[in-house]
């Protein structure tokens, strides 16, 4: 058994010694250097540019502004296309953008022979702009839209507002009795922050723009610097080599489509552009804030008899992804509790901010803060009741099948999950212990659950191609679409290709490296797709070729096919298992024959069609210094049924980094900005506090693990969630060390100042 | 402007090169040297990504200028493995214990592990995380890199015993 197993990353050495190539590591020596000029104000008009300063600088050699790009507004959103107009992304921005709409808006290009002239004569334009009142509140920007709209095709600023009900909501709240719980819930923006920054270089070859490019989703890339150019997709080739972070930022076109044009300006000479931190800050994408307004029905013997919400998502400038979040967010809440009327309300705004975008959980971090905060509000309010005899009477069971989606609990784990996380922490003896506190540093438990799609259907397409080529040694060359962007893809692909081809894990080669001229078709890294989608596209694609291979010893052996399997490596004859020949033999006759040669190779696209959820659960012990208003995470354990794990130590790597974003989204994370202009305040990693190792205590891991009937191997998806359930299980240990309830994060010293203050806790 | 001429051991090679005096250490690495393992991750020296040992001691290389180095020793990270390609015992403890993801840190974290693989007294693992805490990883959480760390130390004193 490959699967299963805990094995190395086949990258693991040559990121160790220093020898991976990540976009910039690939560099021409010769590439010219582009930089970027960014507006000055958050909302208003280019009226005039003045490049004589500019332009004077040795070694510019060329200024574009948004007064030389093609009229051509184009999408920027990671998602398979939809050739249905009515669900195609928002097409809303331009290469470099005349009418600006946020403070660092695109708005002209210097390109230099290098970086010291490029940024120089940049910092020489003068720009003449008209200005309008600019609009930072998503709330604010419904209400009160202005005469200016952000964007002329929304006059109202709402990108889009969507509902639902499950049966009648207001039929259900007649029922006496109920207990009517009501709250307010906020999530602030935070960035992806990869360490490796926005970047990309460009060139032209064999009259086609190449762009290499740091990004998750190289086909789909190709397809939207297409429609930027307006050019044919067969024009554009994106490499994506090595790639230091993702989390949902890089699914999304960033430097990419400008850079296409740039190097397009100068005769397909290589350009670069590379964004600094602070422009991958403000410049690319983020997490949406959002804004909650729950109302819940609750009977007194602790089920939901119904629910609503409302919720407000800031966009920000530009569409990228727009309402795909928060309807996600909206339908989660839906999903978590699937109990009683249930109706919902959610609008995507643009305002004057920096654009939002996917980040790792898209939309789910946020609503699971809500409402694992709300819920820990209802059980304070019921008689009969504890954090987890609540959640387990309410939360999803087997054989859900969604009224929104359709989609369907295959499989669940966690009522075990919370079982053993409970065990783990010490759960009960804690809430005793933890009763009747005082004094000034309080200790306190917290939990939260969550549930999580896999993949993105039947919301858009799912789709994914492999292609698998049979060496002369009898070893397989393995080639995806799908991305490796850390979280350790390419394993687990050649985990489960060697594990249905029966051959050694060695003998699975796999470049972490996709071109779109040569990989097969995958729509990239998001959604915890990949190893649930591509996965079945790996499976199906080794049964092709291992039949495939099954044939040609079948002629060389003079047997009937039926009577062969191949097993550890070698033709066995089904039945009996007697070894007849080794795959290498048949491998190298099969290159080499004079009478029958046979490359042998085989491609499968997988068209898949369903979807499962997989959960898990945070508990959180923690140390609440009043006075300090400093919380230390004593202790903290995340419990998740992917199904089967295909790899125990990329699937603990995962869990530890998403713990790890969680913990910052709760604790310390959120991108500054000032209220006057909308310029970015801490767009550098010494002010926005990202956690480091001081930070982070020991992050401690469990999995229940459930085969999953409709997952290739028994899994569902894993890389996202583990992110969700922490800042509420932060949130609610607050709570029960000090009995104030704080419904936004992150819970830095100065928001604990103000609640404790509020609270009557700090004098 | 007119280049200077440094002299640097340079993963234990001496070489001589012409630097630009405004050249960061980081970018004399990566481009005269083609040592592309030290990283651009923020450029001002907050996130580690390009940090190198220079005389025993660890910097962040885009923060120090590439003249600064003239006299001086540096070790990247393509300088640790055997001339065979044996991984150095921090290298392959990263590799077996998962401390590695998009690898992007990897190198710069690696290097700042160095100074601490050899201090004989004990540390505890807060003083072990407080002492590479100027590198980010957003990808791991840091729970593996500390262990890769510590059983790293482990494998050096029971060396270090066995020779007594």
């Amino acid at each position: 058994m490959v699967v299963g197993k805990k094995i190395n990353r086949v990258d693991a050495v040559t990121k160790a010694d220093g020898t991976a190539k990540y976009t910039e590591d690939l560099l021409d020596d010769k590439c010219l250097v582009a930089k970027v000029l960014h507006s000055t104000i958050a909302n208003g008009k280019v009226l005039s540019f003045d490049l004589e300063e500019a332009k004077k600088v040795p070694g510019v050699v060329k200024i574009i502004t948004s007064f030389d790009v093609p009229d051509i507004q184009y999408p920027t959103a990671g998602h398979p296309w939809s050739t249905e107009k009515a669900h195609q992304d928002v097409c809303d921005r331009k290469l470099l953008n005349t009418r600006v709409r946020f403070y660092g808006d695109e708005i002209a290009a210097v390109i230099a022979d290098d970086e010291i002239a490029a940024d120089h004569a940049r910092d020489l334009i003068k720009v003449e702009y008209e200005e309008y009142p600019a609009i930072f509140d998503m709330e604010e920007s419904v209400n009160n839209p202005g005469d200016v709209p952000i964007h002329e095709e929304k006059p109202n600023n709402v990108i889009v507002k969507s509902n639902y009900e499950v049966l009648d909501y207001d039929e259900a709240v007649k029922e006496p009795g109920l207990i009517k719980v009501t709250g307010v819930y906020e999530t602030q923006k935070v960035q992806q922050c990869h360490i490796e920054n926005a970047s990309s270089f460009a060139y032209k070859e064999a009259g086609k723009v190449v762009v290499v490019s740091a990004t998750q989703i190289p086909h789909i890339v190709r397809r939207v610097c297409s429609q930027a150019l307006g050019c044919d997709m067969g024009k554009v080739r994106i490499i994506k080599p090595y790639l230091g972070g993702g989390f949902g930022n890089r699914q999304d076109a960033l430097t990419e489509p400008l850079n296409a044009f740039l190097t397009l300006q100068v005769g397909g000479r290589p350009v670069k552009l590379m964004y600094t931190r602070e422009e991958t800050f403000f410049g690319t994408r983020s997490r949406h804030a959002m804004k909650f307004y729950i109302t819940s029905y609750v009977r007194p013997n602790g089920t939901f008899a119904a629910r609503e919400i409302v919720a407000y998502s800031d966009n920000g400038a530009y569409g990228s992804h727009a309402h795909a979040l928060v309807a996600n967010a909206v339908n989660a809440f839906r999903m978590m509790y699937p109990v009683g009327a249930i109706k919902g309300v959610a609008y995507t705004v643009y305002t004057n901010n920096p654009t939002a975008g996917a980040m790792r959980a898209y939309g789910i971090p946020q609503i699971g803060f809500a409402l694992e905060a709300h819920v820990d509000d209802i059980i304070a309010k019921l008689p009969n009741d504890d954090a987890i005899s609540f959640r387990k009477k309410n939360m999803m069971q087997l054989g859900y099948v969604d009224p929104g989606t359709t989609i369907t609990c295959h499989s669940t784990g966690l009522s075990e999950c919370i079982d053993k996380g409970r065990e783990a922490i010490g759960w009960d003896e804690k809430i005793e212990k933890y009763k009747n506190q005082t004094g000034d540093v309080r200790h306190g438990v917290g939990m939260g659950i969550f549930c999580y799609k896999t993949g993105v259907y039947p919301i858009a397409l799912e789709t994914s191609a492999c292609r698998m080529i049979l060496n002369q040694d009898g070893s397989i060359q393995l080639q995806v679409g799908a991305t490796e962007i850390g979280q350790g893809a390419d394993t687990v692909f050649s985990q489960m290709a060697a594990e249905t081809l029966s051959i050694p894990f060695e003998n699975v080669h796999i470049l972490s490296q996709q071109d779109t001229d040569v990989t097969p078709y995958d729509t990239g890294a998001y959604g915890s797709r990949q190893t649930y989608v591509t996965g079945m596209a790996v499976r199906k694609t080794a049964e092709s070729l291992k039949n495939k291979i099954c044939d040609y010893a079948a002629w060389m052996l003079n047997k009937d096919r039926i009577d062969l399997d191949l097993v550890d490596n070698h033709i066995v004859r089904v039945g009996t298992n007697d070894v007849l020949i080794s795959l290498k033999e048949v491998a190298m006759e099969a290159c080499y024959s004079r009478t029958n040669s046979n490359h042998i190779a085989a491609e499968e696209t997988h068209h898949c069609s369903d979807n499962t959820y997989s959960f898990g659960v945070c508990f959180a012990d923690i140390e609440v210094d009043i006075p300090l208003c400093q919380i230390k995470v004593n202790r903290i354990i995340n419990v998740h049924d992917s199904g089967t794990i295909i790899n125990p130590q990329t699937a603990e790597g995962q869990v530890h980094g998403g713990m790890s974003m969680g913990l910052g989204y709760g604790l310390l994370e959120k991108m500054l900005f000032d209220p006057k202009t909308g310029r970015m305040l801490n767009s550098n990693l010494l002010d926005y506090k990202l956690m480091t190792a001081i930070d982070t205590p020991d992050l401690e891991v469990a999995f229940v693990e459930p085969k999953d009937p409709s997952g290739p191997y028994g899994n569902k998806s894993l890389g996202e969630p583990p992110v969700i359930p922490v800042a509420p299980a932060l949130r609610n240990a607050v709570y029960n060390a000090t009995g104030v309830a704080i419904d936004s994060i992150p819970l830095n010293p100065e928001k604990l100042f103000q609640e404790f203050t509020d609270a009557g806790l700090i004098k | 402007m007119a280049k200077q001429l440094i002299t640097v051991t340079i993963n234990n090679k001496l070489t001589e090169l012409y630097v630009d005096p405004r050249e960061s250490l980081a970018d004399m690495l990566r481009n005269d040297l083609k040592l592309t393992s030290v990283k651009h991750g923020c450029d001002v020296g907050e996130c580690g990504a390009c940090t190198v040992v220079i005389d025993g001691e660890n910097f962040d290389s885009c923060i120090y200028l590439a003249i600064w180095a003239d006299g001086k020793s540096i070790t990247t990270v393509e300088g640790l493995a055997s001339l065979e390609g044996e991984l150095a015992d921090i290298q392959q403890a990263f590799v077996d214990d998962g401390a590695i993801q998009c690898g992007f840190c990897t190198p710069g974290f690696i290097m700042s592990t160095l100074p601490l693989l050899n201090v004989e007294e004990d540390l505890s693992r807060e003083e072990i995380k407080k002492q590479v805490s100027g590198n980010f990883c957003r990808c791991t959480g840091y729970t593996n890199i500390i262990n890769a760390i510590e059983h790293t130390r482990e494998k050096i004193k029971n060396d270090r015993d066995s020779d007594k």
